[in-house]
């Protein structure tokens, strides 16, 4: 039985509702098959032999002792690539196997396929590899000053990009200025690389099953390796353990492809942790150097910033995070003059691409840390600061683009700041230790302690930009008074599972919502990142879904000899708003069958210009966080005890999937503040497991109250806005903000300007 | 791929002997890890597993208040030690029990398999130094004791000789406060970067400090406690804040950090100072 809420007048599992979604409980129970379930007979192993060596010529390889192993099926390496030797999401730079050189430690050099994964690890032993170890690149600036031959033919400058902006000669009665480092993040997805390839008899073809974001892109590129043409690869989504942009660029898709091909059976591949550690992209480290000039009054009247992105061996997305970074130098502030010299450089070091907040994140740390600099040279507050530059609708940005978006900046902070401190006081009320700094290692005794509040406002670019073709496409077909949706969104998480039944029962007054096999037999939905599935996938859902009401009503129409356009839906109701006429949408259908498939675009946006000018962002959201934490100053430790946070969603199609992406977002702000980072020595990873590159646990998270800023979008299909990202931007600088203050009552004056901030860095 | 399944010690210890190179597999928690990451093949390939937690010697605890001492199993496990009475007995192996893991490690961990294990960062381990625990081994060979200093000797390496089990360890009970505390960069669920152990004897008018991941194993601070025991004030039990601080700095100058990826010297070093101290005060607050 449906029931409408009596309060709101709305349809259960509609749009505004709190829909469970549909995989919630089988992720709960554990019964949720993740790609790494996926499971089938005769199924052979692949694994991969990897760099030891940031930078080396590779001398020699003899694999003929993992041929002696017995059990072993296949070994490639270079020469066995039947098609392009190298791929890559913006420019194919990377190789599939390294054939002359290595970049980086963990680049592929081989792999193998036996009858068991014990069998691939003896025979990935017995693969002999004479490397000549060269001088690797570690150092971006000796990258920038050219310093160091070419570690690639495409030399090692991934991008140089200015923005000059407005009257650079500009000054201000009040100079702030830093620099600002954030170290190497890990989008530590908790299901590991795995994939599936199946080949088709014959070996004209292959199906692929992979956890990833983009089933479309990885097809280009793998088609493009194996030598075959796409649609003889098809990929189905596999159930995807979390994303955060480490599943956009390729990583074992073609190698596992290449192992199944040769062999003619299907073969799996699963990464450890400590090899999902070098297997995908990271967040880029960054070194920015920010100065702001302002009126006495703390009107931002310049800003002047050098960025600088390590992007590792490889582009993968080097180049558009560089982008985010220096177009977001202002953060969500109006700023008339600008001079922004940015640089994404090659090194040996990891590969870096896209991760969460996408070169934003970098720029929201910079910025924010110049605020209360800037509130602090002029003897304002954090949040009077802000307010009094806060961006609106119709402002300039730095690159000339007007921002169109709603844009409730002071909203956002006004509303965060009225949401209640947190009552409890240092240590909490009951004496449990792990309400202090230290936690359960039992530390720190509440006279140690310090309390601060600190404050981080973030903008942030939705969907592609400069010139990208950003679409998505979907299928929707209406048959009896059942939908079904098809489309290649990959669901990493976010919910978008639930969203589209939400817009389907919606628009067409259904109950019944069938999702169909996510996989690459209807058009790109593109990638699921840069919070762009909601405006993007979701518009595509709904502009089908409009189109086959369309039809619908003018079958209605011509039955009943009306107008069409009289006709709307009301509940689970086809009406005449003009007249009597009401009858079940499932009568209404009546042996009928409605079918359309829609690709949706959103507008174009433009390449940059040599000064950094042009429109080429789409449209933006903003998040404000408040941040109270306790500080155990002389040791160092950290609790963060509350977040408050205000974020611009458009409209919250589904409140709870909104809250999870906040809490979700701010344990990865957390985990950047003081805790995540990939501890790197001359090219080599100290700390690749979750033994030491440290997560935050549910009890290191704050509590967290939220107040979601509502106002509909009118460029977005559905007035909703992205809302994955923004919580992660601006809760870091919120927090290192928060440890600031709370020193400043311990006596203490620190930058604290890299994150993550470690004990050391508070305490010595 | 053999594995045993010894019930009581003396099919353990035959399973051993037969067996010098077989893995020992406790609660699992360190040695499973060590098995996935591969670093455990070459074991694994010497065919035999021999699976201790149903050898019911190891599993018991004995109080013996006579002597006041305790004597615990190898078995025994985190949780057990949280819980009374063994928590009152030996309230600073409990406390370094709350600091271990996660709920889950603390039920399957045992203080057999850190004393094997000996990291440099095992949290009960520098509770055990300042107790002067005593570790009892045993082998088809015979019985023998050492002090847990002579057990442990260096990083993950120990006294233990091929063949031979860690029966339990003896510790004293005593009157005076104990406590155990550890840095860690997150707030559960982390290894020890710096850690300490405060132990006070009324009796004796003794204290003793242990400190652990501040050198390859863990060490006991001489000088500070001969600090302690002259410049406390044993009738009031107090002690003001210039003192506990001296006895940290004195611990902390036996300390022989290493900067790694977790942490520097120079952080481990204050911590270890900062942690002793306050371990001190709580024992001997307000001055
Ligand atoms: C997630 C996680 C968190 C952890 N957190 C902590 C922590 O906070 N603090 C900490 O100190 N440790 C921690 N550990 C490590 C581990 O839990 C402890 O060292 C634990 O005490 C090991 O005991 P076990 O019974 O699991 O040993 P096992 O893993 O079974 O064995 C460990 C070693 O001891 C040997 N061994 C075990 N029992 C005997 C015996 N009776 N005689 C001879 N040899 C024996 C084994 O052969 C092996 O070499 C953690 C581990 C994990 C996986």
């Amino acid at each position: 039985m449906i029931v409408t809420d009596t309060r709101t007048g709305r349809r259960p599992g509609t749009l505004g509702d709190s829909a469970v979604r549909p995989d919630g409980v089988a992720k709960v129970q554990g019964t949720f098959s993740f790609s790494s379930d996926e499971q089938i007979d005769g199924c052979v192993f692949g694994a991969t032999l990897r760099s030891p060596h940031p930078s080396a010529r590779i001398v020699s390889i003899d694999v003929s002792g993992a041929w002696k192993v017995s059990g072993v099926e296949a070994v490639l390496t270079a020469e066995d690539v039947p098609g392009n030797a190298t791929y890559g999401l913006v420019v194919a730079d990377q190789p599939v196997f390294a054939a002359d050189v290595v970049r980086y430690v963990g680049e592929p050099v081989a792999v193998v396929a036996a009858d068991h994964p014990e069998t691939c690890q003896r025979a990935l032993a017995a693969i002999r590899v004479d490397y000549e170890v060269l001088e690797p690149l570690l150092d971006p600036e000796v990258a920038i000053r050219g310093e160091h031959p070419d570690i690639h033919p495409d030399g090692n400058i991934l991008r140089h990009q200015r923005i000059v902006h407005g009257d650079p000669d500009a000054t201000g009665d009040v100079m702030v200025e830093g620099t600002y480092e954030l170290g190497m993040q890990d989008q530590a997805f908790l299901g590991l690389e795995a994939a599936l390839a199946i080949p088709e008899p014959g070996g004209g073809g292959i199906e692929l099953h992979i956890a990833t974001q983009w089933l479309h892109e990885d097809r280009r590129q793998i088609a493009a390796c194996l030598g075959l043409p796409e649609p003889k690869v098809r990929l189905v989504l596999g159930g995807v353990g979390g994303a955060f942009g480490a599943r956009e660029d390729i990583s074992l898709q073609v190698h596992t492809c290449l192992l199944a091909l040769r062999i003619g059976r299907p073969v799996r591949i699963q990464y450890s942790r400590r090899e999902s550690f070098v297997g995908h992209v990271h967040r880029h480290p960054a070194r920015i150097w920010m100065r702001h000039h302002a009126t006495t009054t703390g009107q931002i009247v310049k800003i002047e910033a050098r960025f600088v992105f390590d992007g590792g061996a490889y582009a993968s997305t080097s180049s558009p995070v560089l982008l985010n970074g220096i177009t977001h130098t202002q953060g969500p502030y109006r700023c008339p003059n600008a001079v922004v010299d940015g640089w994404a450089v090659r090194t040996n070091n990891l590969p870096c691409g896209a991760m969460r907040g996408f070169g934003v994140v970098q720029a929201c740390f910079a910025h924010e840390s110049q605020m209360d600099r800037l509130a602090e040279a002029c003897g304002l507050g954090a949040v009077e600061i802000r307010l009094r530059n806060a961006m609106r609708t119709g402002d300039t940005l730095i690159t000339g683009q007007v921002v169109e978006s709603v844009a409730p900046v002071a909203r956002c902070i006004t509303e965060a700041d009225a949401l209640p401190l947190p009552e409890e006081p240092v240590g909490g009320r009951d004496g449990d230790p792990m309400r202090l700094p230290g936690g359960a290692g039992r530390t720190s005794d509440a006279e140690h302690v310090h309390r601060g509040i600190g404050w981080g406002v973030s903008i942030k670019n939705l969907m592609y930009s400069e010139g990208f073709d950003d679409f998505a496409t979907a299928r929707c077909r209406l048959s009896g008074g059942v939908v079904t949706l098809k489309f290649a969104t990959a669901e990493v998480g976010q919910g978008f599972v639930v969203i589209a039944g939400q817009i389907a029962r919606s628009v067409l007054g259904v109950d019944e919502v069938r999702l169909d096999t996510v996989d690459t037999d209807i058009g790109s939905s593109g990638s699921t990142s840069a919070s762009r599935q909601t405006w993007m996938s979701g518009g595509a859902v709904d502009a089908a879904c409009r189109k086959v009401r369309e039809r619908l009503f003018d079958h209605v129409a011509a039955q009943h000899g009306l107008d069409p356009l009289r006709l709307a839906i009301d509940g689970t109701d086809v009406i005449d708003t003009m007249g009597t006429l009401r009858l079940a949408v499932e009568d209404a259908v009546m042996g009928r069958e409605f079918d359309e498939t829609v690709e949706f675009r959103h507008r174009p946006t433009e390449d940059l210009d040599e000064n950094g000018q042009g429109n080429c962002h789409t449209a933006f959201a903003f998040a404000a966080h408040r941040a109270v934490v306790d500080v155990d100053a002389e040791l160092g430790l950290v609790k963060v005890i509350q977040i408050a946070t205000a974020q611009d969603v458009g409209r919250a199609l589904n409140p709870l999937s909104v809250l999870g992406q906040i809490e979700g977002g701010i344990a990865q702000g957390l985990g950047l503040a003081v805790m995540e980072e990939i501890v790197r020595n001359a090219g080599y990873v100290r700390n690749a497991s979750f033994t030491d590159y440290l997560l935050p646990t549910s009890l290191d998270m704050p509590e967290v109250v939220v107040s979601l800023v509502e106002e509909p979008d009118p460029q977005a299909p559905l007035g909703a806005k992205g809302v994955g990202e923004p919580p992660c931007i601006s809760s870091t600088p919120a927090i290192v903000a928060a440890i600031r203050d709370a020193l400043r009552h311990a006596g203490i004056e620190r930058r604290l300007d890299r994150v993550p901030v470690r004990p050391s860095d508070i305490a010595l | 791929m053999a594995v045993v399944i010894p019930i009581d010690l003396d099919a353990a210890m035959r399973a051993a002997s037969a067996a010098p190179d077989a893995l020992i597999l406790a609660g699992g928690t360190d040695v499973m890890v060590e098995v996935n990451a591969g670093q455990r093949r070459r074991a694994l390939d010497s065919d035999t597993v021999i699976v201790l937690d149903r050898v019911r010697e190891l599993r018991r605890w004995s109080h013996d208040p006579e002597r006041r001492t305790v004597t615990l199993g190898a078995g025994v496990t985190y949780t057990e030690l949280m819980t009374e009475p063994l928590a009152s007995l030996l309230p600073a192996l409990a406390e370094a029990s709350r600091t271990v893991g996660s709920p889950q490690i603390r039920n399957a961990g045992t203080i057999g398999g850190n004393l094997a294990t000996c990291s440099p960062a095992g949290d009960t381990l520098p509770v055990l130094a300042a107790l002067d625990a005593d570790v009892h081994l045993a082998s088809l060979n015979g019985e023998r004791t050492l002090p847990v200093g002579q057990f442990m000797l260096g990083v993950k390496t120990t006294a233990l000789t091929r063949g031979e089990l860690i029966v339990g360890v003896t510790a004293p009970v005593l009157r005076g406060a104990q406590g155990y505390a550890k840095v860690g960069v997150r707030n559960a669920m982390v290894i020890a970067i710096a850690s300490a152990c405060v132990i006070v004897d009324e009796d004796c008018r003794d204290v003793r400090i242990a400190l652990g991941s501040v050198a390859p194993t863990i060490i006991r601070c001489p000088d500070a406690e001969r600090h302690a025991a002259a410049n406390l004030d044993w009738d009031r039990g107090r002690a003001t804040p210039g003192v506990a601080a001296e006895i940290g700095e004195r611990a902390a100058a036996d300390a022989r950090p290493i900067d790694d990826h977790r942490s520097t010297a120079a952080y481990r070093s204050r911590a270890v100072a900062l942690l002793v101290g306050r371990l001190v005060r709580r024992g001997f607050p307000d001055a």
